[in-house]
Parts: structure tokens; sequence; C-alpha cells
């Protein structure tokens, strides 16, 4: 089997090649900044169907886009016109030839289900917007962790980020700053199954009791 | 007192002063740091990106509520989603809040509290261009002056 540590892996070189999906131009330049600077490729779309169209899925085989680069992992926000970021995911999970890359939900709203859907269709995390450079740095390092765990334990690790929505707040300082992601959580905790070992991979989650 | 040094100051003592008005927010510091020999001019290129954005939404807002037929809320409220979204990534922080009071009276239908939005949307947004456009004016004079830019934490 396939584990995402071995995905990651880039056969030709180092840099890692993800596939940025966001229909805002804003955000795309942002994250493509964000993903150059830690040394990854990027090709940034504006759609699910771009998406798709660049692996292939649209008819063509292969996760071998235009410029012959595959695909290591797949990061996409939630919220967008036409096909959203989790059909989006929702497709690539359940094609056989790219089910296993990792795929990373964006979303400037913090919504407790919205969250559990993506983790339940099989998404890697959820990053909530704005995405910072401690976040791909994050993802990075999880990512290759994820695959040596994977390996030892035969068992996946969902971990997500949750970020106050700054309602009431004057910044946008994020929930963790700390770089450990499996560290005891900083907050209440009231959602017990989510935290026991089920026969399905078990979510390790770092919640924020907003909802 | 070197031009150079006192062009650097009041670039610090600008940006300090829009981020404790609260126009600008960590996120365009963050921005700040992602500048580099490579993208020397990144910031200047995602706020122009996030000029244009606003000014389209503004304009697709402005055509929703005027509909005498009936003002499609959803419609105001998908573009108010968007400005937020963007103003929220370039770290513009007043713009982005008032957006989330939009975001309430679009889901409560309420046009005339939306219209207020509008008009509070189009302040914020005239205000933080002009700003980050002094700001980024000043920068060009530091750089002309064989200085370099100074970083904010």
């Amino acid at each position: 089997m396939v584990v995402a540590g071995e995905v990651l892996q880039s056969g030709s070189s180092q840099e890692l090649h993800v596939l940025a999906v966001d229909d805002s131009y804003v955000d795309r330049k942002v994250i493509e900044k964000l993903l150059k600077i830690s040394s990854c490729q990027v090709t940034a779309v504006e759609s699910g169907a771009r998406a798709l169209q660049f692996l292939g899925l649209d008819g063509e085989k292969g996760s071998v886009g235009f410029n012959g680069l595959k695909v290591n992992l797949i990061m996409t926000d939630y919220s967008m016109p036409g096909m959203t970021g989790y059909e989006l995911l929702k497709k690539i999970k359940r094609s056989a030839a790219f089910r296993e890359i990792p795929v990373v939900i964006m979303s400037s709203e913090n919504i407790l289900t919205r969250i559990d859907s993506c983790l339940e269709e099989g998404a890697e995390e959820f990053l909530v917007k704005p995405v910072k450079l401690s976040d791909i740095k994050r993802l990075m390092e999880d990512c290759v962790t994820r695959g040596e765990t994977e390996e030892q334990e035969g068992r996946r690790v969902h971990k997500r980020k949750l970020e106050d929505d700054n309602l009431n707040s004057s910044s946008s300082s994020p929930l963790s700053s700390s770089p450990s992601t499996t560290a005891s959580f900083g907050c209440d905790i009231s959602i017990p199954e989510l935290l026991s070992s089920p026969p399905h991979p078990s979510k390790r989650a770092k919640l924020h009791d907003g909802d | 007192m070197d031009v150079v040094n006192q062009l650097r100051r009041q670039f610090v003592d600008y940006s300090t002063s829009l981020h404790r008005e609260g126009i600008l927010d960590d996120q365009f510091t963050q921005l700040q740091k992602l500048q580099d020999e490579n993208s020397p001019d990144f910031v200047v290129e995602v706020a122009s990106l996030f000029f244009e954005d606003c000014e389209k939404l503004i304009n697709n807002m402005g055509r929703a509520l005027e509909q005498q037929q009936g003002v499609d809320f959803k419609q105001v409220d998908a573009s108010v989603h968007q400005l937020k979204g963007s103003s929220s990534s370039i770290g513009a922080m007043r713009v982005k809040n008032v957006c989330i009071t939009f975001r309430s009276f679009c889901e409560a239908q309420n046009r005339e509290g939306c219209l207020r939005c509008l008009q509070q949307v189009i302040h914020e947004f005239s205000l933080l261009k002009n700003k980050l456009q002094t700001l980024f004016r000043l920068e060009q004079q530091i750089l002309t002056a064989g200085g370099s830019i100074p970083v904010i934490e």
C-alpha cells in the first residue's frame, strides 16, 4: 500500500509538487508564494474543474500534469463556486489513481461539521485561513512524519488546526503557535468519541468549543 | 540627519500607526516577510490584486442591493464572503470586520443594514488603499535613496 510519505517523496527531485486550488486571485498568489518559499513546486488553478483537468481525471490517465510533474499534495479552498473543495476531495479520494495523494482543505470558516466531513472523506488536514508560513512548514513536516508513522504503526493520524473566529478579537493570532501538533490540548475538549480509537482511522483533534 | 534614516524612521512610524489603527493586522506583516529577492514586489502585487478584487466585489454588491424587484441577499452574501476572504488574506483588518457585520445583515435580509455596511466597506477600502499607496511610496523612496526597508515585528 502506498503511504502518504512515499507519495510525498517526489522521484526526480527533492521538491514536492503541490497543486493549489482557490478561486480567489489574492489567495492563489499568497499560497503560491508560501509554497515556493518552502521549496515546493506549485501549480495554482482557480477551480476544482481545472484541478481535475490538470490531474487528467477528466479523461486521461495518470497524475502527471502538463509539465510532466507528479502531484504530491493538493491544497484546496473549501468554498468555491461550481465544485467545492469538499466535492473535489471526494472525487480525488474516490479515484483509484489519485486517492493516495494527500489533500488539505483550507477555509476561512471554522465550522466543526465542515471540518469533520472533510476529515471523514480523507482530508489530511483542515487549515483555517489565512494560511501562514508556519502552517505550510508544519504541513511539510507532518506529511513526511505521517508517512514514517504509518509505516511503523500502520494507522493514519489525522490532525487539524483551528483558529478562533476573530469576530471579537483584534488580532488573528493562531490558536497554536507551538510546533507540536500532537501535544496536549490547550482548550476544552467535550467530544470524547473523537479521541477514542475506533476501528476506522483514528483522529487526534485540537478542538475549540466554539460551535 | 541622514536622508535614508529619516525615511526609514518615517516608514516605521507610519507602519506602526497603520497597525495601531487596526487598518492592518499581523497577516500583512506575514506577507511582508514573504517578500524576497525572488519577488521584490510581492506585497505590491498582492495589494493590487486585492484592490481590483475589492472594486469588482463592491460593484457587485451595489448592483445587487439596488434591485428594486427584490434583493438577492444570497448573491450579496457571496460577494461579501469573497471580500472577507481576500481582506483576511492580505491583513486588511477593518475591511474584514465590516464584512463580518455585513454578512449578519445579509442573513437577516436587512437591506438598510446592508447598504450601511456597503458604505462602510467603501470608506474602509478607500482609506486602506490610500494608506497602502503611501506606505509603498515610502518604501520606494527608501530604496531609491539606497536604503533597505525596515522589518517591523
